[in-house]
């Protein structure tokens, strides 16, 4: 067996915490090694210790069986490592050459250095099927393109071992499989990478062997040919994991909140929806999926007035909240029963500084139920946490923590239980999973689902689509700030939506299939 | 992962010993520039020490020194809370000073009990309404804040020099200042209520005890109402506060108006207290000391008021030790005070990472054993 | 009065390092803001200090307050000490010199070019206008475009006695001569502003003016700075300013703070200091033109005989200079 990569008995400890205990992992040479695990697993710790962003406080790392020692990560990538980001580290307004041979130029004027880069690029765009325009600014790119750039970054800087970090989050359907048969090809070439993915039908897809992590350590190996989907989930949580979610019929009732013709801008004044029309009803989940960044974030905003509209208006029961003129604020749809969980909890729907106590009665903060004699009082307002913390499962409970201090998955039990607690007759929830390990998002969808069985209305904006299609009555495809599709989970395939967030009106119309967005 | 590693220091370590480590380093490199100067460090400390709180009288002056300090650090403190930098205390106190002198004029006939609350009213309403239209042109305009206060600061100061050699100018004098206030409107000395626990004669007056409500009144404001939570959201994470329909605009201006008006405060223990007239640059840069008080207090109450006290002894302290030793001046003392407020607010930071990493090693073999 | 004079010149040579005194007093000078080498009217008054320790082997203790809110702490820390006479210097001390008098009847202060009416106080003024009346002829006299400017520091009337003197004195030459006249500033940064000063002057001299006078302690240094630009002439003030330009510096208008202050020293050390007011004029030799090295070619025989004749009239009252 020819391994290219191994980690012995590796440990990292931060604090009192033990990130990383004792971990064992083989890659070997030529194949795709997945490696899985829920958030907080360890398996960014580990990553960054192979790449040399962290030193190891024990164990060793062997590369072609010799052991190395990486004080920095230029180090790892003189040895053949290379790493794709979750977050892209390029320089946007600079050509994608410019970008590839940051850092390494190979001449002392750069006119030199990139006539020199380009006839190596070009070779490697070949090989690799890695076709993208070399003289394009990166900001002119599709995310798709950029992860191609990353990927020809570590590639032009002779990269054996590929590690790639999460790289079909930010992707569709479509785009995903084309970085599959990229991968096949590096395989094939007989290059080595290594995946990390919390999606396990990545990981059937297109893994040679598995490797699975659980409370930092690594809990399995698997050939993936010898494995199932079911069996990984297993064994990353440590228990058999249910998907089935119990919804009940619920009738058909009046539209609760209706949007007309919204166009908003972002936040650099751009067009961000340009005319999205739909509506909810009560007792019924509306989906929306779509490549994030083609006006979802907006559209919440609007409709939960933290962002002015530029045309158009949004009804809420009955009641107009937002126009071109006006728009009724966060606290004042609140009082009307509208509830919001934000995309991003820590940006929007929590103050990671502040206690978990006060965090629960944020948005809430006037209430008289949280008063004594005109004043907040810390009792009533610490009673409300505890019973959260309770009812929602949220750990450890201890109100007065910052909530920065917990992790993803609590924070998003608190943040749901927050809104939930107040009875709205719509939600707002923008990517309820994102973050938040498998335990917990079984949690989350029955309260939701719940929620639904009761006769709230739910908007649910998620870039997971297995998320969408398990849970929503209904479905929109948004592309470009328009509503590009709309249709039922049941009679979509996950291909016909990857073409509407692709921006292809009709379902029916078989486009190619590897079609870029933008 | 990587957010684990911040801020795992006991408290007393974080509120006692690091502070106590800046303060030390400050007053180590003071002493290398005395000792560079020829003289003796040991013996300029002593004397600063002896200074601020050797005798009697010292003590009185460290305390209404500490009494600017406390307005001034207040008015900091709101404003940052907010997210909001003020660097304007200095007009606003300024123009508060103008207020309470205009309150006490206008009711000279009125007796101690109404006039005084009149004179509160005025500092807090000038000091606010100055405050007040930086706060609007950075709600309303986008226009940044800092420069704004700094402005006003030269505003304020013309306002007075203007007022002061011209309408409220004392009959007969040369230099600006204003007619002495009515009796009935000065603030008693603190020797006068405490005198018999033994608190001495001395500059210190009951603007002290004013003060020290203001300070309870910021923490209950700032921890146990609506307003004072939506102040935090904002300061704390400005997106949050919209998610939760807290009007940043409200903000701004309740938090601006409330620092003006401690700021404007201050006038009380100046006009009131000691000077009994308006002087031009009564403020003396006590404004922006303020903004390392509020640093060095973290913006908690109790901080404010310890920091407070810390730099009235170093101002006292210092004075004296620029009268005692005559190669000495004033402006090395000015030196000691910035590199106070270097250490203490600027660089509070730099033992942090050091001491954390002590405390790394040293809990981690007794994690190992238990 | 030239008696006075006489005293201190018999003093000078009685005084000698080791006739100490069994008791010396303790003596204090507080100075303005400007500081103590403000190369003008503080460093006069320290000058004066410095001549009385020389001549009489007694130090004294002097302090420079950073700000006005320090004055009446500095008066206060001296008199709590026992200090036997207190000077303060400046116009800023009026109100807190008269505090601390009050609440320390017993002790002697001296304070200059303040008026503080009480038993206990000595106040010194000068008659900075009679001064001023020979630096205005001298300006008068060397005009060539006969006209002339001021730049005082503040609007307020101790700076108006030098601006009324000396057109008093420019006019008694040419009586339709011109006159510019600018105030620096309206706070006390005013007398803090060379640049300020130096922009003044420029301003005035490019409207033709040729000899500009300061009366505005630092600032001063900006107006000198642009005569010696421009090749133009400036008036200096207080202390004797001609070496800091010299051939560009005219004369300079004296004013004694330091025979004041040497004055009250010698009157504690001797014991015969008294309370009250004086105000000293060209009569007292307590205000002046300067002449040295530095500009004795600019000041012609004939200047000199009119200056000496102008002089002789004001002290016996025939020329009566207002303020």
């Amino acid at each position: 067996m020819n391994v290219a990569l191994e980690a012995r008995h590796l440990t990292k400890r931060f604090g009192d915490v033990v990130a990383n205990s004792g971990v064992n992992m083989r890659v070997e040479r030529g194949t795709v090694h997945g490696l899985v695990g829920e958030n907080g697993a360890g398996k960014s710790t580990l990553m960054n210790m192979v790449f040399g962003l962290y030193q190891p406080d024990d164990g060793e790392i062997l590369l072609d069986g010799k052991t190395v020692h990486f004080s920095g990560p230029q180090e790892a990538i003189d040895m053949g490592l290379g790493m794709v980001h979750q977050h892209f580290k390029l320089v946007e307004p600079f050509t994608v050459l410019e970008n590839v041979i940051l850092g390494i130029e190979d001449a002392p004027l750069l006119g030199d250095a990139v006539s020199k880069a380009r006839t190596k690029l070009e070779a490697l765009e070949k090989s690799y099927g890695l076709e993208v325009n070399m003289d394009t600014p990166v900001e002119d790119l599709s995310v798709g393109e950029r992860q191609r750039v990353e990927i020809l970054k570590a590639l032009y800087r002779e990269a054996q071992i590929l590690i790639l970090d999460e790289p079909t989050g930010v992707l569709t359907p479509q785009e995903t499989e084309s970085l599959f048969e990229i991968i096949a090809k590096l395989r094939d070439e007989g290059k080595t990478i290594l995946l990390i993915t919390h999606k396990l039908g990545e990981i059937m897809a297109i893994t040679n062997n598995v490797s699975v992590m659980r409370g930092g350590k690594v809990v399995a190996e698997r050939v993936t040919s010898e494995t199932s989907a079911d069996e990984l989930a297993e064994l990353m949580v440590g228990r058999a994991v249910t998907k089935e979610v119990g919804k009940t019929v619920v009738k058909a009732s009046e539209a609760i909140l209706v949007v007309d013709g919204l166009c908003a801008n972002d936040d650099t004044m751009h067009k961000a929806l340009k005319g999205v029309s739909f509506a909810v009803r009560s007792g019924e989940i509306l989906g929306i999926a779509g490549v994030s960044g083609n006006g979802q974030s907006e559209l919440v905003e609007v409709i939960t007035g933290m962002r002015a509209a530029t045309a158009g208006e949004v009804f809420f029961d009955g009641v107009l909240t937002a126009s071109s003129d006006d728009f009724l604020k966060a606290d004042a749809l609140r009082a009307l029963g509208l509830g919001h969980v934000a995309e991003d909890r820590l940006k929007f729907g929590m103050v990671s500084d502040m206690s978990a106590a006060e965090n629960s009665i944020l948005g809430h903060q006037k209430d008289a139920r949280y008063h004594k004699h005109g004043l907040l009082n810390p009792r009533l307002i610490t009673e409300h946490c505890d019973d959260l913390m309770q009812k929602y499962d949220v750990r450890p409970p201890l109100s007065q923590l910052p909530v920065g201090g917990f992790s993803g998955g609590n924070q998003q039990k608190l943040a749901i239980g927050r809104e939930v607690e107040n009875n709205p007759k719509l939600l707002i929830v923008g990517q309820p999973t994102r973050g938040v390990d498998i335990g917990a998002i079984a949690f989350i969808h029955d309260r939701l689902v719940a929620l639904r069985n009761a006769g709230c209305a739910i908007l649910l904006v998620s870039s997971e689509l297995e998320e969408l299609m398990a849970l929503a009555d209904r479905l929109i495809v948004m592309c470009d700030g328009v509503v590009s599709g709309e249709g039922l989970p049941a009679k979509l395939s996950e291909k016909d939506i990857g073409l509407m967030m692709a921006g292809h009106k009709t379902p029916e119309h078989s486009g190619n299939v590897g079609g870029r967005v933008s | 992962m990587s957010s684990v590693a911040t801020d795992n220091l006991p408290k007393w370590v974080n509120f006692g010993l690091i502070p106590f480590l800046n303060l030390a380093t400050a007053f180590i490199v003071s002493g290398l520039v005395i000792w560079s100067l020829g003289e003796d460090p040991f013996l300029a400390m002593s004397l600063l020490l002896e200074g601020a709180f050797g005798y009697g009288e010292a003590v009185s002056y460290t305390f209404y020194y500490a009494t600017h300090f406390i307005f001034t650090g207040l008015a900091v403190s709101i404003a940052f809370r907010a997210g909001l930098f003020n660097i304007g205390g200095e007009g606003q106190a300024i123009m508060g000073g103008v207020g309470i002198l205009l309150a006490v004029t206008i009711g000279a006939d009125l007796p101690s009990f109404v006039l005084i609350p009149l004179a509160i009213l005025g500092g807090a309403v000038f000091g606010g309404a100055w405050a007040a239209i930086p706060a609007y042109l950075q709600a309303k305009r986008g226009s940044h804040i800092v420069i704004t206060t700094i402005m006003f600061n030269f505003i304020a100061a013309s306002i007075l020099s203007y007022l002061l050699v011209g309408p409220l100018k004392r009959e007969g004098a040369q230099s600006p200042e204003s007619a002495d206030i009515p009796d009935a409107a000065k603030l008693d000395p603190l020797s006068d209520f405490f005198g018999g626990l033994g608190f001495p004669e001395g500059p210190a007056n009951s603007s002290l005890l004013i003060a020290l409500v203001c300070v309870f009144l910021y923490w209950l404001f700032i921890n146990r109402t609506h307003y004072g939570f939506g102040i935090r959201i904002v300061g704390l994470n400005p997106s949050a506060a919209r998610f939760a329909g807290i009007s940043s605009t409200k903000v701004i201006m309740i938090s601006m108006i409330l620092a003006g008006a401690m700021a404007g405060l201050m006038g009380l223990n100046e006009v009131l207290g000691v000077q009994h007239r308006l002087i031009t640059n009564f403020t003396a840069g006590f404004g922006f000391v303020g903004i390392a008080v509020a640093f060095m207090g973290r913006n908690h109450p109790v901080g404010i008021v310890l920091a407070a006290l810390l730099f009235g002894a170093i101002y006292q302290g210092g004075a004296e030790l620029a009268f005692e030793m005559p190669s000495v001046t004033r402006d090395l003392v000015i030196m000691i005070q910035g590199l106070v407020i270097l250490l203490a607010g600027a660089l509070e930071h730099i033992y942090r990472s050091p001491l954390e990493k002590i405390f790394e090693k040293f809990n981690k073999p007794s994690k190992g054993e238990g | 009065m030239k008696r006075i004079i006489y005293v201190i010149l018999a003093l000078f040579l009685v005084a000698s390092p080791q006739a100490t005194m069994a008791d010396e007093p303790k003596i204090a000078l507080i100075y303005d803001l400007g500081g103590k080498f403000d190369k003008s009217f503080n460093e006069a008054a320290h000058n004066g200090g410095v001549a009385f320790e020389s001549a009489t082997g007694v130090s004294y203790h002097d302090f420079e307050p950073a700000s006005e809110a320090q004055m009446e702490q500095a008066i206060k820390r001296f008199a709590r000490r026992g200090y036997d006479l207190i000077i303060a210097i400046g116009i800023s001390y009026a109100t807190p010199l008269r505090k601390v008098a009050e609440d320390y009847p017993d002790m002697h202060f001296t304070v200059i070019d303040s008026h503080v009416d009480m038993p206990n106080v000595q106040s010194v003024s000068f008659k900075e206008h009679e001064g001023s009346y020979l630096v205005g002829m001298i300006a008068a006299m060397t005009s060539e475009k006969q006209k002339i400017g001021f730049i005082g520091g503040m609007d307020i009337p101790l700076i108006r006695k030098f601006a009324s003197g000396y057109a008093q004195g420019a006019r008694s030459i040419n009586p339709d001569i011109e006159i510019i006249e600018n105030m620096v500033g309206a706070s006390p940064t005013a007398w803090n502003d060379p640049i300020r000063g130096g922009e003044l002057a420029r301003n005035q001299y490019a409207r033709g003016a040729d000899v500009i006078y300061s009366a505005a302690g630092p600032t001063g240094f900006g107006v000198i700075q642009a005569a010696k630009e421009t090749d133009n002439y400036a008036i200096g003030v207080d202390s004797n300013q001609n070496h800091l330009a010299p051939g560009y510096v005219l004369t300079s208008m004296l004013k004694r703070v330091d025979r004041a202050v040497e004055r009250a020293m010698l009157g504690a050390y001797n014991g015969n200091w008294h309370s009250g007011v004086e105000v000293l004029g060209l009569a007292e030799d307590g205000v002046d033109y300067a002449l040295d090295e530095h500009n004795e070619h600019l000041i012609t025989d004939d200047m000199r005989q009119r200056l000496a004749e102008a002089r002789a009239k004001i002290i016996s009252g025939e020329i009566v200079v207002n303020p």
